[in-house]
C-alpha cells in the first residue's frame, strides 16, 4: 500500500484563492488532501481510505474545484447556453434548487493562469459524484455550496435524485451543470439515453463516495458496469474513491480503473488498480463493554437487563446513537427507554421501516441538537453528520470489527479526538463476541467481505440498458464488460446467454423469437425492437428489490368480529409505516408485535395494507424477525473460537462467562479452535443434538436443513432444530447417543461435506429462500417487471407466482442462466452455502463428540431460543396435518 | 368480468348428459384410501393435482388450465419461460392415466386468452389431441377463452348439468354448483411459519376447482369473494398437500 509517499506543498498544488479560503478559516489543507490534488495533476485515479471526520468529501472535491475554478473552463459556447438556461430555469424550480449560478455573475477573470497545470475543461459535466444514498447526495450539494460561494466558483452543482423533478431532468441532459450529484441507479438511467455520449463525453472525474459500503452489493455491480461504459465514453477520465478502512484496500483500488484481462508487459500491476492514499492521524477509538452489575441473559437479544445502565450513559453525554441491529430490537429497546425515562429525555426511535417524513423530523432534530439519544438501526450506519454525538452504545452483537469500526466512527466527527463507545452484550455469547470485537478495533483489524463477483442478472439489466442508448456489437459490449473489476472474469460463454436470455429469454425452446425484446440488425449490431422495451427498462433499473411493503394502519380492535377476512374492517386508519411483507405472511390475526414504539394486534390485511389495533399487552406475541441481515464475520467467528480455545484469555471475561465457560469444561468439553464440538443428550422427553460451528445464523439455518434430512434418513426421526449465531441444535424422539454407540449413526458421515451435494439439490427445489433468492433474481435481470411484483396485493388476483415460475423453469431447463444466477446468490445470500462449505471442510476429521446425561452449560443458550426465535423448518405437510386435527377436535368437541 | 358472450360461431347449447346414476362406477384405479369430497349428496374423488373425479359418471373435472399463459405474456414483453403448456398438459395426462376417465370437462379459462390456442405448439397440439381421444372433452368457456374454435376437438358449452351437479366457470353460488375461476388457496400459519397451497373450497353443497394451470396463482379463500359464493364463513378448504389432502376450515386460514 503506497501511503502518502511524498510531501507536496499546498503552495504548489492549491490556487491563491483556495489557500486564502483555507486560511481565513483557520484552517490547513490536510496531507491526504494534497495527495489527492497531486494525484490529479498526475492524471492518476485514486482511492482515498479515511475514517469518518477526515474531511473526506472535500479531499473528494478539491481537484475538481481547483481545475474548475481557473476562467476557462467557462468561457466555452456550452458555458453560455447553460447560463441562458439557468436563468429561464428558475422560475418555478422550488426551493430545493441546489444549483448555484455564479457562472452568470462572476466576472471572467484577467489571469489564465493555470492551464499549466491541467488541460482546460471545455465546459459541459466535469465531475460526478455518486453515492449510496439520496439523502447524502443533497447533504453533499448543501456542503459544497460554501466554499463555492465563498471563494466565487465559476461552478453550478446540482442533484439528480429519484425525487428531482421530470423538468429539471431534462435540462440537465441538454444544460449539464459542472458537477453532478447523483445515485447508481440515476447513472444507469443516464447511460441508457441515447444522448449519454454528449453528456458524459466531457466528464474528467468521477467521486464515489462511501465505495466500501457500495461495492458488497449487486448494486456496486450495476456501478462497476456504468463505470466501464464512462470510461468508454470519456477516456480521459479519472477516478477518486472514498472509502472506509477495509481489509483488502488493493482488492477495492481494482475498481476504480479498468482491468485488462491480459496486461500488456508494458503496463505494470500498478496500471490494474488505483493508487490508495491513506489518511492518517486519527486517534484510536476508545471502545469499553458494559460491565453490567446486572445478572446476564443466557440467551435473547433485548438486553433489558442493562436497561438502566444505558439509560444512565444517555444521561452522562450530550447525544448518544444507540445502535442495535434489527428494527424489532429498536422498536422494543425505545420503547423499554421510555419506560423507565423519569426525566423525559428526548430519546427518538430511526429505522427503515419507520415513515420517510417521520425519519427526516428525527434527522433534522438531530442535527438542531435537540436530542438527546437516537435508538437506530443500520438505517444511520452511513450517511451525514448528525450534531455532536458523543456516545456510540452498540447494543448486542458486533457482528464484524469493521462494520462496528464504523458504527463508532458516527460519534466525534473529529479527528484528532478519540471516538467513545460502549458495547453492551445482550447474553453470553455476546460477550465472547463484544471481548474479540474490541480487540479486533484495538490491532486496527478489518474483515470487510472480499469484492464480489458480478452478478449475471445485473450484467442482463445493464445489457438492455446499453441496447436502450445505442445499438452495441456483441464483441466490443463483452471487452468494455469485462474491464469492470467484479465482471474481469466473466467467461464469453455467460456473456453469451445473458445477451440471448435479453433477446428471447434464453430458453432452450425457441418460440419467442417474434417478441424479442432485442434485435440483429443487419450489421449484427443488437438494437432495441421497439419503443415500450426503453420505457421498461426505465421503469426496472435498480438492484434493490425489497420485500414487498405494505402500509401499516392503525384502527380500533376488531375482537370478537371475524377478523381477517378482507372487508370486515373499516378501511383508513393512520399510517404507521411499512412492514415487510413476509413478516406479516407468518402471522395469525390476533398476534402482537412492537411496531412504531408500541405493541400492536394484528387484526387483516387487505390489498397492501395490515390493519392493527393498540394491544394492550406488555410483551408481543411475535418477538423477532429473521434475527438481522448480516451473519458473524467469519473473522470474529474464528477469534471467539480462539478465546474459548485460550484459557489464559478467560481472564478479560466478566465473572459470570468466566464461570459458564469453567463449568463446560468439567462438564463437557470446551472445543478446540479447529474443532467442531457436538453433544448428544436427552432433555424433556427428546433427545437433542447440538453442535457449535460460529458460522452465523444463515449458515447453521442452512446446515439444519440438510442434518435434518440425513437423520430422518438414519432413522434418528428428527423433529425439528433451532440456529442461532454460534450453535444450532436439532431434536427428535430416537436416541442419538445410543445410535453412535451402536455405530448406527457415523458422525464423521453426518457432516461429511458432500452433503452439499444431493442433499442440498433435493432440498433447493423446495426451498423457500431458494424462490426468494430467484425471485430477486428475476426482478434484477428484468424478466419480471417490478410492477408486476408490487402489484400482487393491489390486484385481487396475482397474476403469476415467480415460485410457480421457479418451478416450472427448474424442471424443463434447470441450467438457465437465471437459476445460475439464483444459484451464485444462494451461496453468499440467504443460505450463506460457501460459509458452509469451507465450515465443513475445516472441521472434517475433527469433531469432538461427547456423549451426556443432560444439557450442557453451553448449550442452555440455543435450547432457550426454542419457541423464542421461529424454529427454522421449511413449512410442510406437517403444518397442514396440524390443521387438519384441530378441524377434528373442534368437530368432536 | 364477464361470463360468456354468445356468438353466432360457438355452440352455446346446455349439455344434458344422458348418463345415469345407476351406472356401476369402476374401482378407483390406486388402491389407496381416495379423499372424497361431496357436493349436494354426490361424492367425489379430489386428487392432489388439483382434479376431482366423478366415479360414477367416470368424468374427470379440471379447472382454469390457463394454457400458453407463458406466450401471453411474453407478447406483451415479459418472457416467462415457456413450458407451461408442456407441464400442465403433462400434469393432465398423469392425472387421465390415473383414472382413465370416459369424459374430462376443462372447467373454463382452459386457455390464457382469446389467441392462445393459436400459440399451442404442434408437439402440444398433438399432445392435447392424445388425451382427448376415446373420450368425451368439453370445453366450457370461461372469461379468458370466451370464444373457443370446433378445431379444438371435443365440444364447447357455456355450462353443464349432470344430475344435481350444475358445471360452469364462474361461481353463482348455486346448490350442487361445481365452478373454477377464482383459484382458490390456503394460507396457514403457526409458530412463524406458513404454507400456501392451492385447495378445493366447500361446503358441502357447492364447491370451488382449485386452478390446474402451471402458472396459475391463488387467492386467498378468506378473500371476500368466497364468503359471497358461500353466503356465510363456515366452509372448508380441501388443502392439496404433497402427500395427502388436508381439510382446514376456512376460518382457519390467513
Amino acid at each position: 500500500m503506497n501511503a502518502i509517499n511524498q510531501p507536496c506543498s499546498a503552495k504548489e498544488l492549491l490556487p491563491e484563492r483556495f489557500r486564502q479560503w483555507f486560511a481565513a478559516r483557520g484552517w490547513a489543507p490536510r496531507a491526504h488532501q494534497l495527495a489527492l490534488l497531486d494525484k490529479a495533476r498526475r492524471q492518476r485515479s485514486a482511492l482515498l481510505i479515511a475514517p469518518t471526520g477526515a474531511g473526506k468529501t472535500l479531499a473528494g472535491f478539491l481537484p475538481t474545484l481547483v481545475e474548475l475554478s481557473s476562467p476557462s473552463s467557462h468561457l466555452s459556447p456550452r458555458a453560455g447556453r447553460g447560463r441562458l438556461a439557468g436563468v429561464a430555469g428558475k422560475p418555478g424550480e422550488g426551493a430545493d434548487e441546489i444549483a448555484t449560478e455564479l457562472a452568470t455573475e462572476a466576472p471572467p477573470s484577467p489571469r489564465t493562469r493555470g492551464e499549466g497545470q491541467t488541460a482546460p475543461h471545455s465546459g459541459g459535466l466535469h465531475t460526478l459524484y455518486i453515492s449510496p444514498l439520496k439523502a447524502l447526495a443533497v447533504d453533499i450539494a448543501r456542503n459544497l455550496e460554501t466554499p463555492i460561494a465563498e471563494m466565487a466558483l465559476p461552478i453550478r452543482v446540482e442533484t439528480r435524485t429519484g425525487d428531482t423533478p421530470v423538468s429539471r431532468r431534462q435540462r440537465q441532459r441538454r444544460y449539464p451543470p459542472q458537477i453532478l450529484l447523483t445515485t447508481p441507479e440515476q447513472l444507469a438511467l443516464l447511460l441508457a439515453s441515447d444522448d449519454a455520449p454528449h453528456l458524459f463525453g466531457t466528464l474528467r472525474r468521477v467521486v464515489l463516495d462511501e465505495l466500501h459500503a457500495l461495492v458488497t452489493s449487486k448494486r456496486g455491480d450495476l456501478l462497476s458496469l456504468g463505470l466501464a461504459r464512462l470510461w468508454r465514453l470519456a477516456p480521459q477520465l479519472r477516478m477518486v474513491g472514498l472509502s472506509a478502512t477495509v481489509a483488502e484496500p488493493e482488492q477495492l483500488a481494482r475498481f476504480l480503473v479498468p482491468q485488462h484481462r491480459s496486461p500488456s508487459p508494458a503496463s505494470g500491476e500498478g496500471e490494474q488498480r488505483a493508487d490508495i492514499v491513506v489518511a492518517g492521524g486519527a486517534a484510536q477509538p476508545i471502545v469499553d463493554m458494559l460491565d453490567s452489575r446486572e445478572r446476564l441473559p443466557w440467551a435473547g437479544h433485548s438486553a433489558r437487563h442493562a436497561l438502566g445502565e444505558i439509560y444512565e450513559l444517555i444521561h452522562r453525554h450530550t447525544i448518544t446513537l444507540v445502535f442495535v441491529n434489527t428494527r424489532s430490537q429498536a422498536e422494543m429497546l425505545f420503547q423499554e427507554l421510555w419506560r423507565i425515562n423519569d426525566d423525559n429525555l428526548p430519546i427518538a426511535l430511526h429505522h427503515g421501516s419507520l415513515d420517510v417524513a417521520q425519519r427526516r423530523k428525527v434527522e433534522d432534530a438531530m442535527t438542531a441538537g435537540r436530542l438527546r439519544a437516537v435508538v437506530c438501526t443500520s438505517s444511520l450506519d452511513l450517511g451525514v453528520d448528525w450534531g455532536d454525538v458523543d456516545l456510540v452504545i452498540n447494543v448486542g452483537a458486533p457482528k464484524g470489527a469493521s462494520r462496528l469500526m464504523q458504527r463508532i466512527g458516527r460519534a466525534n466527527h473529529r479527528l484528532d479526538e478519540p471516538s467513545r463507545a460502549v458495547l453492551v452484550p445482550a447474553n453470553r455469547f455476546e460477550v465472547l463476541e463484544c471481548r474479540v470485537a474490541i480487540d479486533a478495533i484495538a490491532q486496527n483489524a478489518q474483515d470487510t467481505p472480499p469484492l464480489r463477483r458480478g452478478a449475471l442478472d445485473v450484467l442482463a439489466q445493464h445489457v438492455l440498458g446499453c441496447a436502450c442508448a445505442e445499438p452495441f456489437v456483441a464483441d466490443q459490449l463483452f471487452e468494455e464488460v469485462i474491464s469492470a473489476a467484479p465482471y474481469a472474469e466473466l467467461v464469453r460463454s455467460d456473456f453469451d446467454d445473458v445477451v440471448a436470455f435479453v433477446a428471447t429469454g434464453g430458453y432452450a425452446l425457441q418460440s419467442y423469437e417474434r417478441f424479442a425484446r432485442i434485435k440483429q440488425d443487419q450489421q449484427g449490431r443488437w438494437r432495441v425492437a421497439n419503443p415500450k422495451v426503453r420505457q421498461s427498462y426505465r421503469l426496472n433499473v435498480g438492484t434493490i428489490v425489497e420485500d414487498t411493503m405494505l402500509k401499516v394502519r392503525l384502527v380500533r380492535s376488531q375482537r370478537g368480529a371475524a377478523s381477517g377476512a378482507t372487508g370486515a374492517i373499516s378501511r383508513g386508519g393512520r399510517l404507521l409505516g411499512e412492514i415487510e411483507e413476509g413478516f406479516i405472511e407468518s402471522m395469525v390475526p390476533g398476534d402482537t408485535f412492537v411496531f412504531g414504539g408500541e405493541v400492536v394486534r394484528y387484526e387483516a390485511m387487505a390489498e397492501d395494507q395490515v390493519y392493527v389495533s393498540r394491544a394492550h399487552d406488555q410483551d408481543a406475541r411475535v418477538p423477532s424477525y429473521m434475527g438481522g441481515k448480516f451473519p458473524l464475520s467469519t473473522y470474529l467467528a474464528d477469534r471467539v473460537r480462539r478465546l474459548l480455545d485460550d484459557r489464559r484469555a478467560w481472564a478479560a471475561l466478566p465473572d459470570q462467562v468466566r464461570d459458564w465457560l469453567s463449568l463446560q469444561a468439567e462438564l463437557s468439553v470446551v472445543p478446540g479452535s479447529r474443532q467442531l464440538l457436538v453433544e448428544c443428550f436427552p432433555h424433556a422427553g427428546k433427545h437433542y443434538l447440538v453442535c457449535y460451528p460460529f458460522e452465523g445464523r444463515l449458515a447453521h439455518q442452512t446446515l439444519g436443513m440438510l442434518l435434518t434430512r440425513r437423520l430422518e434418513r438414519a432413522r434418528a426421526r428428527p423433529l425439528g432444530f433451532v440456529a442461532n449465531e454460534y450453535a444450532l441444535a436439532v431434536w427428535g424422539l430416537g436416541d442419538l447417543s445410543a445410535l453412535i454407540r451402536q455405530r448406527r449413526l457415523d458422525l464423521d458421515a453426518l457432516f461429511e461435506p458432500d452433503m452439499l451435494g444431493d442433499d442440498l439439490e433435493a432440498w433447493l427445489a423446495e426451498s423457500a429462500l431458494m424462490k426468494r433468492t430467484f425471485k430477486t433474481c428475476a426482478v434484477i435481470s428484468g424478466l419480471i417487471p417490478r410492477r408486476f411484483v408490487g402489484a400482487e396485493k393491489s390486484r385481487r388476483q396475482v397474476l403469476f407466482s415467480t415460485d410457480l415460475v421457479y418451478d416450472v423453469l427448474r424442471k424443463h431447463q434447470p441450467n438457465h442462466v437465471l437459476l445460475r444466477a439464483a444459484r451464485a446468490d444462494a451461496a453468499t445470500g440467504l443460505l450463506d452455502l460457501r460459509r458452509l462449505g469451507d465450515m465443513l471442510a475445516r472441521i472434517s476429521g475433527r469433531i469432538a463428540y461427547k456423549s451426556l446425561e443432560r444439557v450442557s452449560p453451553l448449550a442452555v443458550p440455543v435450547l432457550l431460543e426454542i419457541g423464542r426465535e421461529a424454529v427454522y423448518g421449511e413449512a410442510s405437510d406437517d403444518l397442514l396435518a396440524e390443521a387438519a386435527e384441530e378441524l377434528v377436535r373442534t368437530a368432536m368437541g | 368480468m364477464g361470463g360468456a358472450k354468445g356468438t353466432s360461431l360457438k355452440a352455446r347449447r346446455q349439455l344434458r348428459s344422458q348418463a345415469t346414476s345407476t351406472q356401476i362406477a369402476d374401482a378407483p384405479p390406486q388402491g389407496e384410501a381416495q379423499p372424497v369430497i361431496t357436493v349436494a349428496g354426490t361424492s367425489m374423488i379430489a386428487d392432489l393435482a388439483g382434479a376431482l373425479y366423478w366415479p360414477d359418471q367416470r368424468l374427470l373435472v379440471v379447472a382454469d388450465l390457463h394454457l400458453e399463459k407463458g406466450s401471453s405474456f411474453a407478447a406483451r414483453g415479459v418472457l416467462l419461460p415457456p413450458y407451461d403448456t408442456l407441464a400442465t398438459l403433462g400434469q393432465l395426462s398423469a392425472v387421465i392415466a390415473r383414472f382413465d376417465p370416459k369424459a374430462v370437462i376443462a372447467l373454463g379459462d382452459s386457455f390464457h386468452d382469446g389467441e392462445a390456442h393459436q400459440r399451442l405448439s404442434a408437439a402440444n397440439r398433438d399432445h392435447l389431441a392424445a388425451l382427448q381421444a376415446r373420450r368425451d372433452w368439453i370445453w366450457i368457456v370461461g372469461n379468458h377463452d370466451p370464444e373457443l374454435p370446433c378445431a379444438l376437438g371435443g365440444t364447447v358449452a357455456s355450462e353443464l348439468a349432470i344430475g344435481a351437479i350444475n358445471f360452469r366457470h364462474e361461481p353463482t353460488g348455486a346448490r350442487g354448483e361445481i365452478a373454477g375461476h377464482l383459484h382458490p388457496k390456503a394460507r396457514i400459519a403457526a409458530r412463524g411459519r406458513a404454507i400456501e397451497r392451492r385447495c378445493f373450497a366447500s361446503d358441502g353443497e357447492r364447491l370451488v376447482m382449485p386452478s390446474f394451470g402451471a402458472y396459475t396463482g391463488g387467492l386467498s379463500i378468506r378473500d371476500a369473494a368466497f364468503l359471497r359464493v358461500f353466503g356465510a364463513p363456515g366452509f372448508h378448504a380441501h388443502v392439496l398437500g404433497d402427500r395427502q389432502l388436508y381439510t382446514v376450515a376456512a376460518a382457519r386460514c390467513c
